[in-house]
């Protein structure tokens, strides 16, 4: 017997938009109206900037712990904008631009950041879980959230993000396993930006891309440009539709890169070449993207001031709402661990926080009034 | 002898023992080229090269359960897991893969590896990298677990975690990585796992605590006028209950603390033993001083929730007046 080909299979690369400002027409004309582009292209602006500001703030000791976005900002963006309002996104922390352009507001990010819960505390319309700090988890989510949307007979998807880094866990693969297999309308998009803090891509995928680990599971699997939203957009609508026809996920993986060091408590020039930084730069999203809207005269330098001038009004305003919330009384942490607090061990322990050391039941104390 | 930081005690225990004995292998996330996220292993992948210091794929679980591979094979891994807030991927592997392997196979496997994992709250980090995870391997038979408390005592207890024939937490409080330095020999000594150590001697109470929680003791005890004997523990499983035996029935009272939360926490475990050991020597019910029962806040709060000296202090007046 001859040996024959059990199975074979090509990924396709998506690319509409391109940092030599090449655009394909057929495939990217009717995909984002020149009104939209214009408010996509503010809202990366506005992105861009509370980037800036959010790392200003770190440094300034004024908020904790952030991991810029900066050089990703169409991912997320694009697929939010290919959706439907009432899709679920499950994001990890790269997402500011795709939640902003949902509706979240700013301050939200950085009250996480800041170390405080408020900033999860997200409104139930806006259809998206909090920020994922556990990498490779939240894909497990999206697909439950997904699968009870198809159990209900509702319309709304899922449409989960990770990074590289993330598909080295288990959980990712055990993901994308219950969703082909048991037809579940969830769009896995990874945002591959080559690094996972100090790791290079190929020691969590040494396949030529990362899209084909989608093929394994029998789903569909493209890679785009991740710094095109022309292409973003594209591959997004079409796995959309794919899950709200028929039930099939899709794995997305968008070829991007982090332009900032992992957090801000890294410090990337240990382990990458400033070349290859440099390299990204000239295919920097929002460069492609002002410069698209120019050579369709959407815009101008004096737009161009007048946004950023509106941005960072608006990044200041989210600044002050962050800092100035009201102060959470202490007791908050207890208050929300259970739908309702009946243990008395607990309600002792958040009645007497400040005022015991915890360990005994006062009536064992008869002492205690003396040392209150 | 040098003025080292705890950090820089790991560092110079991995290099030792690497130099030593080339079953000695380093893997994890950021572990290679980068040095470890706080720099634990710097250096360490120019001096061994990347066979021996080996940036893993982001997975807990296959870093845990290659290194238990590893180790059957008779290397002595030591994996890194970058916060204890992400041990739960590999919760699996250690429990129900590196703990149970001598007795399921009567000792015909055996899993010499050691885990380092950063613990513990107060450095402003983001969520689950400030919890304090000890006891859920406590009670897992088959496990030790280390936590030092001081530059000197690092280093002894990791080269004694790597040379030890079953497989070892070695939990580092990253509240205290770099807050202080010790002089710390550059010749070889190791620190017997199971040991407690007397940090200051005294008559009226006794204070066990570990990890970055030993200083706070240390600072509530130095504001008291009274003789306070304070234990650290070092090694929380086994306890070594000979140390605390002899302190409690020369003091009769007793304050615990610890960072984690109070209900299951190593000082309920700590409690039980001394009611077993020293109840008729016993003058006030032991004191626990800890997390509360609820997640470890977000870092806003997390001060609220580790114990203070505040906390530490009034104990210690509640405890001796009883
Ligand atoms: C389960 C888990 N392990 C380790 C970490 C520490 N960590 C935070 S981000 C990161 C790298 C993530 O890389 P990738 O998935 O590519 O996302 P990127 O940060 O590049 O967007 C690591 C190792 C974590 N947060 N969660
Ligand atoms: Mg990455």
């Amino acid at each position: 017997m001859p040996i024959t080909k059990a199975f074979t299979t090509e990924i396709d690369y998506v690319s509409i938009l391109d940092e030599h400002g090449n655009f394909d027409a057929q495939l990217g004309s009717d995909l984002i109206s020149n009104d939209e582009l214009v408010q996509l292209y503010e809202q990366m602006l506005t992105s861009r900037r509370f980037d800036e500001v959010a790392f200003k703030l770190q440094r300034s000791g004024r908020m904790g712990t952030y991991p810029q976005n900066m050089g990703q900002e169409a991912t997320s963006l694009g697929a939010a904008f290919a959706l439907e309002p009432h899709d679920w996104l499950v994001p990890c922390y790269r997402e500011n631009t795709g939640l902003f352009h949902r509706g979240l507001p700013m301050e939200y990010i950085l009250l996480h950041w800041m170390g405080d819960e408020r900033g999860n505390q997200i409104p139930r319309e806006l259809f998206m879980t909090p920020l994922a700090i556990p990498i490779g988890t939240q894909m497990l989510h999206a697909t439950g959230l997904a699968w009870a949307s198809k159990y209900r007979g509702e319309s709304n998807i899922a449409c989960t993000f990770f990074g590289d880094g993330a598909t080295s866990e288990g959980d990712f693969h055990e993901a994308m396993n219950f969703a082909a297999n048991l037809d579940i309308p969830v769009i896995f998009f990874c945002q591959n930006n080559h690094w996972a803090i100090s790791v290079p891509g190929h020691i969590q995928c040494s396949a030529p891309t990362v899209a084909q680990r989608g093929v394994a599971y029998g789903m569909d699997c493209v890679q785009c440009d991740g710094n095109d939203i022309f292409a973003v957009t594209k591959v997004v609508k079409d796995a959309a539709q794919r899950a709200r026809d028929n039930n099939r996920p899709t794995f997305i993986e968008a070829v991007t890169y982090r332009l900032g060091d992992h957090t801000t408590a890294d410090d990337a020039r240990r382990y990458r070449d400033e070349e290859e930084v440099e390299m990204w730069k000239t295919r920097d999203p929002m460069i492609r993207m002002r410069d698209h809207l120019k050579s369709l005269n959407l815009w101008n330098d004096s737009k161009e001031a007048a946004a950023t001038e509106k941005a960072e009004t608006l990044v200041a305003e989210a600044v002050k709402r962050a800092e100035e919330i009201a102060e959470q009384p202490v007791s908050e942490i207890f208050d929300s661990m259970y739908n309702t607090i009946d243990d008395p061990e607990m309600i002792r322990q958040r009645q007497t926080m400040r005022t015991s050391s915890i360990g005994q039941d006062p009536t064992q104390v008869e002492s205690t009034e003396q040392v209150n | 002898m040098a003025n080292l930081t705890l950090v820089q005690a790991i560092n110079l225990a991995l290099v030792q023992e690497m130099e030593k004995d080339d079953r000695v292998i380093i893997l994890g996330e950021d572990v290679g080229l980068n040095g470890g996220v706080f720099r634990v292993t710097e250096g360490l992948h120019k001096r061994f090269g990347g066979d021996r210091v080996v940036d893993s794929p982001l997975a807990e679980s296959g870093i845990i359960g290659t290194s238990v591979g590893l180790a059957m094979a008779g290397l002595r891994p030591v994996p890194e897991i970058q916060f204890e807030g992400f041990l739960g991927p590999a919760y699996d592997q250690i429990c129900t893969h590196a703990a149970r392997m001598r007795t399921r196979t009567r000792g015909a496997l055996t899993v010499p590896m050691t885990i380092r994992v950063p613990v513990g709250g107060g450095i402003h980090a983001p969520e689950l990298h400030s919890d304090s995870p000890e006891s859920i391997y406590t009670h897992t038979p088959g496990l030790k677990v280390v936590m030092p408390a001081s530059p000197y005592d690092a280093k002894g207890l990791l080269i004694s975690a790597i040379r030890d024939p079953d497989p070892v937490i070695y939990f580092e409080p990253k509240r205290i990585y770099r807050a202080f330095r010790e002089e710390v020999p550059e010749d070889e000594y190791t620190i017997p796992i199971g040991k407690a150590r007397v940090v200051a001697e005294g008559e009226e109470m006794t204070v066990i605590s570990w990890g970055a929680s030993v200083v706070q003791c240390m600072s509530a005890i130095e504001k008291s006028d009274r003789s306070i004997e304070l234990i650290d523990l070092r090694t929380i499983s086994p306890i070594d209950m000979e140390t605390i035996e002899t302190s409690v029935k020369k003091t009769g009272r007793v304050v615990i603390v610890h960072e984690a939360p109070k209900t299951c926490g190593v000082g309920a475990e700590l409690s039980a033993r001394i009611m077993e050991h020293c109840f008729l020597y016993l003058e006030a019910p032991v004191q626990r001083v800890t997390g509360f029962d609820t997640i470890m806040p977000y870092y806003k709060l997390e001060l609220e929730y580790l114990p203070d000296t505040e906390r530490i202090s009034k104990a210690i007046d509640e405890v001796a007046v009883y």
